[in-house]
């Protein structure tokens, strides 16, 4: 490529001015970058109104290649349930038959469960859910693990909300604008939850490592994990209600362990937003000088 | 559009649409994070960055140099890290490749390439520190990331070629 002779400013006092100026504006730009990513570092909710105004814009707009997608992709599937309706309807049956013993013995223990409960005066909180919406896209270039929610304010999401998908814990709420919220996934390197192994109750925490896989760490020491432990919310914290599947261990190991999430966020579509289990109580007003 | 239907004696877009045009194919590349895809890994190749290098580098003065602050202030508020990070890389970028059209006058694209290459790694491996805990295991699906988006880089070229032509020969800017 031949030499800019643009770049030349010649004699022009204007054009020297100008091209100076424009130097000085593009190291002011990184300045005030570097100012920007300080700030958001020490407070990253700081411009969360800003990032999810204009997600209030995008979500929408995501949301309609999304249902433009499902019903394009819907048209094989209704094809192929048509021709495997009489297997897949002697499948269901069978299956059936073989839980119906399953769900009787479950029934008989959750009327155990109730009148002891009952019994020994436990109060009960279900956390209600908010809003049923669709995760819509995710921040596929960068490191960290978030997805955009489409439902904001306007449906009563708010941040510090858990999600969970029909099959276990999404991840919670970090940011809400006016109809998108962005939230933090199970496997982003900072999403830490409170856990307990359904075999025992042993407790332990479900970090992320970035990858879609979790560490799970065990709180009590001089346990081992074992492939195939499952883990489930423990209710720790207030924030997650108890009870909610989060991961299966994937290798055997010592108190630490690589574990795989329920939840296959290449195949989510509807999320529950849940209220957090127990809110923070409201913070003491300051005493006055 | 083949070669015969180039009219050299074409206006172009009028200077106001002609200068917004560049600005406003990077921002449609940053939105390509808004596609409705919930990624497990980050290997989303960044798009808007990819189209500032190709514009900066096919086109010199299609975009000014304190263009890459605001542009990387929208990929921010779309890409999912921490607010001022591209920002802050991206107008490094723009004003390392400056000093580059000083020291290496004559390019070709294979040098137009390298420095690409050398840029998106840059940013992509700086933006990992920035945003996301030194422990945290996305180191191999950052290197496919980056050869994912070095080997994108020709094509966003041509693409950006294409729009330049379209645009008019009319040199703005400056």
């Amino acid at each position: 490529m031949a030499p800019a002779r643009d770049r030349r400013t010649g004699f022009s006092r204007r054009r020297q001015y100008g091209a100076f100026l424009a130097y000085v504006l593009a190291v002011a730009g990184a300045v005030v970058g570097a100012v920007l990513l300080v700030a958001s570092t020490f407070n990253p909710p700081a411009f969360g109104a800003l990032r999810m105004t204009l997600g209030s814009v995008t979500a929408p707009i995501s949301g309609a290649f999304v249902a433009a997608g499902d019903a394009i992709s819907g048209v094989p599937d209704t094809i192929g349930h048509y021709f495997f309706v009489h297997s897949e309807n002697d499948r269901l049956r069978a299956e059936l038959e073989r839980s119906r013993d399953l769900l009787l013995t479950a029934r008989t223990i959750a009327y155990d469960n109730r009148r002891l409960r009952r019994l020994l005066a436990v109060r009960e909180r279900t956390p209600d859910a908010v809003v049923t919406a669709r995760l819509v896209s995710s921040t596929g270039s960068s490191g960290r693990r978030f997805a955009l929610l489409n439902a904001g304010r306007w449906q009563g999401v708010e941040p510090g909300m858990a999600v969970r998908g029909p099959e276990g814990l999404i991840g919670r709420v970090t940011e809400a604008g006016p109809a998108a919220a962005r939230v933090l996934l199970l496997t982003d390197p900072e999403s830490i939850v409170p856990v307990r192994r359904t075999r025992d109750g042993m407790p332990a925490i479900a970090v992320g490592r970035g990858d879609g896989t979790l560490d799970v760490r065990s709180v009590a020491t001089n346990v081992r994990l074992g492939k195939g432990d499952l883990f489930v919310t423990s209710g720790t914290g207030g924030l997650y209600a108890p009870n909610i599947p989060v991961a299966r261990v994937r290798t055997n190991g010592g108190d630490v362990a690589v574990a795989r999430p329920f939840i296959h966020p290449d195949t989510l579509d509807f999320a529950i937003v849940q209220r957090a289990f127990m809110p923070m109580p409201p913070s003491a007003p300051a005493p006055r000088p | 559009m083949t070669l015969d239907a180039y009219n050299p004696f074409d206006p172009g877009l009028p200077p106001a649409r002609a200068r917004a045009l560049p600005w406003l194919t990077v921002m449609a590349g940053s939105l390509t994070a808004i596609v409705p895809v919930v990624a497990i890994v980050p290997l989303q190749p960044p798009m808007g960055l990819l189209m500032l290098l190709a514009w900066r580098l096919v086109a010199r003065f299609a975009l000014r140099l304190w263009a890459a602050a605001p542009l990387g202030l929208f990929d921010d508020l779309v890409s999912g890290q921490p607010l001022g990070s591209a920002m802050l890389l991206w107008s490094l970028t723009s004003l390392a490749i400056d000093l580059f059209e000083h020291r290496l006058v004559f390019r070709d694209f294979w040098q137009d390439w390298l420095i690409a290459s050398g840029a998106i790694a840059f940013c992509l491996i700086a933006g990992r520190f920035l945003a996301v805990p030194v422990e945290a295991q996305v180191d191999a699906p950052l290197v496919i990331q980056i050869a994912i988006t070095v080997l994108l880089f020709p094509m966003a070229t041509r693409l950006v070629a294409w729009i330049d032509r379209k645009r008019g020969r009319n040199e703005v800017g400056v």
